[in-house]
């Protein structure tokens, strides 16, 4: 077959994305060091560019190219839209904090987004080979970000331990694919989708092994347990920037994921595949939120904290309805945003030689600055899931979901599960706000990432208090 | 055209502004103007809330003042405001007792002064907006979010030992509220409305009926709080500030009571009539054991407070022997007496409460201590002090002619007429309350000077006065003439009743 332009104009996205990238690791190369950062504004600039042409090409029908291995559909597009939008903020919040430590190099940027483009392809899969190849562009962009600051043993053993376990799970998800495909003969998502059935007629043994590494290679990506070991010891390790890159863009790859391998794919075996997230789904929550109380760095906190979270956006997926997949794309995205705030306003706090990232380094926050103490406070408070933020929301949209299809128990006890979160998101509110300060330094950042800080934040509280648009987007994503 | 006036929207948003206004405006630096921002605010809410009473049409058990917008229109969520009878008085009740309650911290804080004025005002349009809300979900947020204000201002402003009061009062709330919430999403889930009178009309199996009134039972017993789910109340109240106790023994107690009025007797009248003997059972444990528990204490704060877990005793007691009224006697109009009297109760206890709480605020500020034994003889020093905690013991203990004995008379009256033993109990609390009051109050108040503290106090100053007064009105007002409350009340009870007494199976 030949291609024509018309095949091209779904990935036009990616294509522009790439051919930038190129376009600035040639730039890079020849500029002086004095001018790093035009690297850092053509970064910027294409990611801006990129929304654009997603925003444009937004499609009403999904659209098939490349001999049906990409796929462009609304839920890709309202992801990808997030994911450029995050990558924006994360990039915005590194600059500072890299400039400081003396990293502010063009690789950081470019590996970045090379990540992006990884992500997007990974979104757009519609067959097990495109979605292996964004994965793997996307991992190993990550693995050498995390390595950036070399001198750093943290940072290198972070970045060992995230390349091996990671390794290891793309390794177990290459294997259950290749059991999916000698149980169907196709690496195509709908034409396993066919020979699975729409429910699950060509059941058997390889195909349940098949899905079972699928599942496991799925659940190591993301952090839920019992695969979670890298995440803590990656968000501590990993300096703040790399931290907030990875905990924000490719969480939404990782929806995306699974929803191409679960649901596009692997629809038919809904009974089973649901069975196995609800153990993971509550492992995640009882792991994450328990363990988290004892951290005292908060970024390994975060790391717990994201865990448990990740066992929140399960919920929806285990009620298996197309409005359980909105809500639970509705969480990741709530999600995405409120830890971007979160170690957003670690790097606000951190200055050269202060990582700021220590539970006491809030400590009496309110005295020394009240305006990014309510911010945090903001944050905080919508990661525990308490209204009028908007992490009640998507709290709330998971779990109508989950009784919508008379899973109360489960909603039950992830409700309970919450009661132990917001534990120890209180705990950092009362150290803000009860507790006196070690030092009565204020906040010395700059004007701009002042801003971003406070937009990010208010838009947490703004959108809580109006969350209707965002649910109608995510719903219109999966509407038929 | 005045009736073209978001009043109720005007009453929530204009405190919660006025409190941005505090930070922004007033800030550390500029207390005394955040003070008057603060108190300006208070009162202009207060007066915005008056025409809700002159206005409200007593003939009508309907919602008044009704605003409704979509807010969630993917879900059929509506912002929809409205009042009746019951909610009214405690609209009214929550902004008069924000203006007392700044005045009365008007110089006593001295520490972070603005974020105090600017938490109360937020929470006081986060109450209202609870009160005010006719749609589950648009309640469930003002019931949540005004948990946070408070939890600062208890660990903020707080005694000694406010870290871990505030953080039990913080978890035993939430705790009770996300099960109401999973219980919200189940009704949705059946009836596909969050609206709450079209919950009301949702019919439901006996079994999920108890269950969805045990849910809401979690939220809305850990807020009256009832026995045994009341132990954060005590560590609460001694730890927070006055203005802290004040809002939460006047006002946010009522939520829990309110809660129930709202939400659990019309949408689960079944479930509330089989459980009805373990209600009045609590109710009764709370009003007995809780007043004994009260006698005992030597913090006059830990003493009131266990006195309010008591008090909200007669509160949940009227409400539920109603259903053993109607099964009794079949009589409506003596089940109307119950509820009426246990919402009379909860507004009387407000202003009385409040006044307490108030009245050990005064001492505290000039001897910084809450323990009986660091007094004694106060009326040598302060007579006019004591003259007006005289007055409000008494109304604590229940005597006639103060607002403390309407609403427990009524409740009284009411369990007669369904069980003699549950009214000798519930008739108990008269001796008990005025044994832990006013024992309390002779030891604090008579005899001789008991140390050079107590002899070196000065009286109550002008800006005391002010408020003191303010409280003593409505107090003696509620029970000399308690007509005005009861005909608001009345109507929307007899609505109430009659939601409850159809059976939903």
């Amino acid at each position: 077959m030949s291609l024509m332009l018309n095949d091209f104009l779904p990935a036009a996205p990616e294509i522009f994305l790439l051919a930038m990238v190129s376009l600035i690791l040639v730039i890079d190369v020849y500029l002086p060091e004095r001018y790093r950062l035009v690297t850092y504004q053509l970064s910027q600039a294409t990611l801006v560019a990129t929304t654009v042409l997603v925003v444009l090409l937004y499609p009403v029908e999904p659209v098939l190219t490349f001999s049906d291995s990409f796929v462009l559909d609304r839920m890709g597009s309202v992801l990808k839209v997030f994911v450029l939008l995050m990558s924006y903020f994360a990039f915005f919040y590194s600059k500072e904090y890299l400039r400081a430590r003396n990293l502010f190099k063009g690789e950081f940027y470019l590996l970045g987004l090379f990540a992006v483009l990884g992500m997007m392809v990974l979104i757009s899969g519609h067959s097990f080979l495109t979605l292996y190849l964004g994965l793997e562009l996307l991992s190993l962009s990550l693995y050498a970000m995390v390595a950036l600051h070399r001198d750093s043993t943290a940072a290198s053993e972070a970045a060992m331990k995230y390349f091996i376990l990671a390794s290891l799970a793309s390794g177990i998800l290459l294997y259950g694919i290749s059991l999916l495909y000698g149980a169907t003969g196709t690496l195509d998502l709908a034409e396993l989708r066919s020979a699975i059935g729409a429910e699950g007629e060509g059941r058997n043994v390889v195909l349940m092994l098949g899905l079972v590494f699928v599942v496991v290679g799925i659940a190591f990506k993301l952090g839920a347990v019992p695969f979670h070991m890298w995440v803590p010891d990656l968000y501590q390790g990993a300096p703040t920037p790399v931290t907030l890159f990875i905990g924000t863009a490719p969480k939404l790859a990782g929806f995306a994921m699974l929803m191409r391998f679960l649901v596009d794919g692997m629809g038919g075996l809904r009974g089973d595949w649901s069975d196995m997230l609800v153990i993971l789904a509550i492992l995640s929550l009882a792991v994450g939120n328990i363990v988290a109380i004892a951290q005292t760095n908060l970024k390994r906190m975060l790391g717990y904290s994201t865990i448990a979270h990740m066992g929140y956006m399960f919920l929806g997926m285990i009620a298996g309805t197309t409005a359980g997949y909105a809500a639970s794309m509705f969480y990741i995205i709530v999600y995405a945003l409120m830890a971007m705030g979160g170690f957003g306003m670690i790097i606000l706090l951190s200055r050269a030689g202060f990582e700021s990232d220590r539970l006491d380094d809030f400590r009496g926050l309110n005295e020394r600055s009240p305006w990014y103490a309510f911010l945090m406070l903001v944050l905080m408070m919508s990661m525990g899931g308490l209204p009028p933020f908007l992490g009640f929301w998507a709290k709330w949209s998971v779990l109508r979901e989950l009784v919508a299809v008379d899973m109360v128990w489960l909603a039950v006890v992830s409700v309970v599960f919450s009661l132990i979160g917001l534990f120890y998101y209180i705990r950092i509110v009362r150290l803000m706000y009860f507790e006196k300060p070690a030092d009565h330094s204020t906040v010395a950042a700059p004007a701009d990432m002042r801003v971003m800080i406070s937009t990010n934040g208010l838009a947490i509280l703004a959108l809580g208090l109006y969350p209707g648009a965002l649910m109608a987007v995510c719903i219109s994503a999966f509407a038929v | 055209m005045l009736a073209d006036i978001p009043l109720l929207s005007l009453i929530i948003w204009a405190p919660i502004l006025g409190g941005i206004w505090v930070l922004v405006a007033g800030g550390e630096r500029n207390v005394p103007t955040a003070r008057v921002i603060a108190l300006a605010t208070s009162i202009l809410t207060f007066l915005l809330s008056l025409p809700l009473y002159t206005r409200f049409d007593l003939g009508s058990s309907d919602m008044q003042f009704v605003e409704r917008m979509p807010w969630i229109s993917t879900f059929d969520i509506h912002y929809h405001l409205g009042v009746d009878g019951i909610s009214m008085p405690l609209i009214i009740l929550t902004t008069f007792i924000t203006v007392v309650v700044i005045i009365s911290s008007w110089s006593v804080i001295k520490q972070r002064a603005a974020q105090y004025l600017a938490a109360f005002l937020v929470l006081e349009g986060l109450m209202v907006g609870a009160f005010a809300a006719l749609d589950s979900i648009l309640f469930y947020v003002f019931w949540e979010a005004l948990l946070i204000p408070m939890f600062l201002i208890i660990g903020i402003w707080g005694g000694p030992r406010r870290v871990y009061a505030t953080i039990k009062f913080f978890l035993f709330t939430f705790f009770g509220s996300v099960l109401m919430l999973v219980a919200l999403l189940y009704l949705y889930a059946q009836g596909g409305s969050f609206a709450i009178h079209d919950l009301y009309r949702l019919p439901l199996g006996m079994t999920e009926q108890i269950l969805i009134f045990l849910a809401f039972l979690a939220a809305f017993a850990v807020k009256v709080p009832m026995w045994p789910v009341h132990t954060w109340l005590p560590d609460a109240h001694v730890e927070a500030p006055t203005g802290g106790s004040v809002i939460l023994a006047a006002i946010m107690l009522k939520l829990g009571g309110y809660g129930l009025v709202r939400f659990s007797l019309p949408i689960t009248p079944d479930a509330s009539q089989e459980l009805a003997w373990l209600m009045i059972g609590l109710s009764l444990i709370a009003i007995v054991y809780i007043g004994f528990v009260a006698i005992v204490q030597p913090d006059m704060k830990k003493l009131i407070a266990y006195s309010s877990i008591s008090h909200m005793g007669f509160a949940t007691l009227g409400l539920f022997i109603a259903f053993r009224i109607f099964d009794d006697t079949g009589s409506m109009a003596g089940a109307g007496m119950g509820v009426q009297g246990s919402l009379v109760q909860m507004i009387s206890h407000g202003f009385i409460s409040a006044a307490m709480f108030l009245c050990v605020g005064v001492m505290y500020d000039r001897l910084h201590s809450r323990e009986i034994k660091d007094y004694g003889g106060v009326v040598n020093t302060m007579p006019i002090f004591a003259a007006f905690m005289m007055l409000f013991a008494l109304a604590n203990s229940g005597l006639p002619g103060t607002s403390g004995f309407v609403g427990e008379f009524m409740v009284i009256m009411g369990s007669f007429k369904a069980n003699f033993w549950i009214a000798f109990l519930a008739g108990l609390t008269l001796v008990l309350g005025a044994a832990y009051t006013l024992w309390m109050y002779k030891r604090v108040i008579f005899g001789p000077v008991g140390n050079d503290g107590v002899a070196g106090l000065k009286d109550v100053n002008g800006r005391e006065i002010v408020f003191l007064v303010l409280l003593a009105l409505p107090v003696l007002w509620l029970g000399l003439w308690p007509a005005p409350l009861l005909e608001i009340l009345q109507p929307s009870v007899d609505n109430l009743l009659q939601h409850v007494a159809v059976s939903k199976l």
